[in-house]
């Protein structure tokens, strides 16, 4: 039961995806919503992604120091493990959880909304291929703006490990540059870039594809971002095993 | 002209609408009545094609809807508007931008020949000077005439009117009716209207649809409605006093002037 459930969804979801991808009607008003969009789901994004990136910097080196404080260790671990889960987890996965909620939600209720107040309707009735001109701008900007969200969340978390090396003694400023230099592969940086423009497209397909099939009024509007945000973080998490498995091996 | 023949549709194995034919004529009014959940919403769904019809058809000027390609299909929906019982306006967008809307889309035109166009739609609804605002801003009347207004903007054929009237007070309401009346025999479009207010029935039901349980039970214009014996129709078209009072006097007004 639950299977075939999964699977109708699934085909819903393939047919939803096939309507989006469509040629725009007027490439200059896609162009327009796509700008719109990357305001929107991206720019507004940034401040969010700081402020939580400084923290998780700031607390990841405080975690490694008081964890590796080994002789057996060199002096570059502490930056090192900190450089790292900020490349490989934080600035993709965990960042995308937390993009989940803010945009997820944010996507599914705007959609949800246009479709109980008949906005999709009149689109629809006008000749609109309305889940092209909804969706596609939003997948477009949001997956094209995610890489740099990704640069930002690394820069600013690395930035909070430096403010702790600054006004603590917990560690000195050299060896965190030093740690944070050492050893450095750039694959882990493209990993994490692949990884975020994967779960962007999941976090935006699907909360529009949640938002679009909204039927009833403000509850169900509701429900279908809570449940745009579950289904994202859940595939989020399912995609990280994969693409880790696939690219890391 | 807009002719349906002999349209079913069930849902969930309920039937909401029986073998329903009628005819929808350009430059008038046509309305379609009942009481709720007597079908009309499904029935005007079913004509704009946002719901399939089990068996039937619906020939906008011969062309059958159920048998059109896509292409074509949405092709006919450019010569449609429609406005919506809520106006379904887009919230994110000014007065001017939802106007201006599907003259983007599918217009043409220059972008001065469209903003031409745009501002003489919002004047031709009484609305200039509003075309910066926001829909959030407006009342209620005003949103619906900024949605005929943009139901109007690429001159379509045919228009359809869902419960246009709902949420408005009576003056407001015979302003819209007014509004939709005149533009109907100005442009000379088929206007399809879903109503269950008597006083656009009474008002500009130039040709009507009364359906039923799913049944159309009857079909007359806003002339005949006083004389007509159908108990049905009679239930629903004069349930206050005040309408069965105005029937009862043009009834004896009528059967004086015969003595």
């Amino acid at each position: 039961m639950i299977l075939t459930k999964a699977l109708e969804d699934l085909g819903k979801y393939t047919l939803f995806l096939k309507r989006a991808f469509g040629l725009p009607d007027r490439w200059g008003v896609f162009a327009r919503r796509t700008v719109k969009e990357v305001m929107k789901l991206g720019i507004d994004s940034i401040p969010l992604v700081m402020v939580v990136s400084v923290f998780i910097g700031a607390v990841c080196i405080i975690q490694m120091q008081l964890n590796f404080e080994s002789p057996m260790l060199p002096a570059y671990t502490v930056g090192l493990a900190t450089r790292d889960i900020v490349l490989l987890e934080f600035s993709n996965s965990i960042m995308c959880l937390i993009l989940a909620g803010k945009v997820g939600s944010s996507i599914a209720s705007e959609i949800g909304t246009m479709r109980v107040t008949e906005q999709i309707d009149a689109l629809d009735i006008m000749g609109v291929n309305s889940t092209n001109y909804l969706v596609l701008p939003k997948i477009v900007g949001f997956v094209g703006f995610m890489p740099v969200l990704v640069v930002f969340c690394i820069a600013t978390s690395l930035a909070g490990g430096w403010l702790v090396a600054v006004f603590t003694d917990l560690i000195s400023v050299s060896r965190y540059l030093y740690g944070i230099q050492a050893l450095f592969n750039e694959w882990y940086v493209w990993y994490g870039i692949i990884k975020s423009v994967v779960f962007a497209f999941i976090i935006a397909s699907v909360s529009s594809y949640f938002g679009y099939n909204v039927k009833g009024g403000a509850l169900e509007v509701g429900k279908a971002s809570t449940n745009a945000v579950v289904s994202s973080s859940i595939l989020i998490l399912l995609f990280d095993v994969i693409l880790t498995k696939l690219l890391l091996q | 002209m807009i002719e349906v023949k002999n349209i079913t549709k069930s849902f969930d194995g309920k039937t909401i609408l029986h073998d329903v034919s009628a005819k929808f004529y350009s430059g008038k009014t046509n309305l379609i009545i009942g009481q709720s959940g007597s079908g009309k919403t499904v029935l005007m769904k079913s004509i704009v094609g946002l719901v399939r019809p089990d068996k039937g058809e619906i020939l906008y000027d011969g062309r059958d809807l159920l048998k059109m390609t896509d292409r074509q299909t949405k092709r006919l929906r450019h010569e449609i508007g429609m406005l919506f019982q809520g106006s379904a306006l887009f919230d994110s967008e000014t007065v001017l931008g939802n106007v201006m809307f599907p003259l983007m889309m599918f217009s043409d035109k220059s972008r001065e020949e469209q903003l031409e166009r745009a501002h003489f739609c919002i004047n031709r609804v009484n609305l200039g000077g509003a075309e910066s605002k926001y829909p959030s801003e407006i009342s209620g009347g005003m949103q619906k005439r900024v949605a005929i207004a943009r139901a109007i903007a690429l001159n379509p054929r045919y228009l359809f009117c869902d419960e246009p009237n709902s949420g408005l007070d009576p003056k407001t309401s015979i302003l819209i009716d007014e509004l939709l009346h005149d533009i109907t025999v100005e442009y000379d479009i088929t206007t399809i209207i879903n109503t269950h207010d008597m006083n656009s029935v009474l008002g500009i039901g130039d040709n009507i649809v009364f359906l039923n349980k799913g049944h159309r039970e009857w079909v007359g214009d806003k002339n005949r409605i006083f004389t007509i014996s159908n108990e049905a129709l009679n239930d629903f078209v004069f349930a206050t006093r005040l309408f069965q009072e105005v029937k009862d006097y043009i009834i004896s007004q009528g059967e004086n002037e015969r003595d």
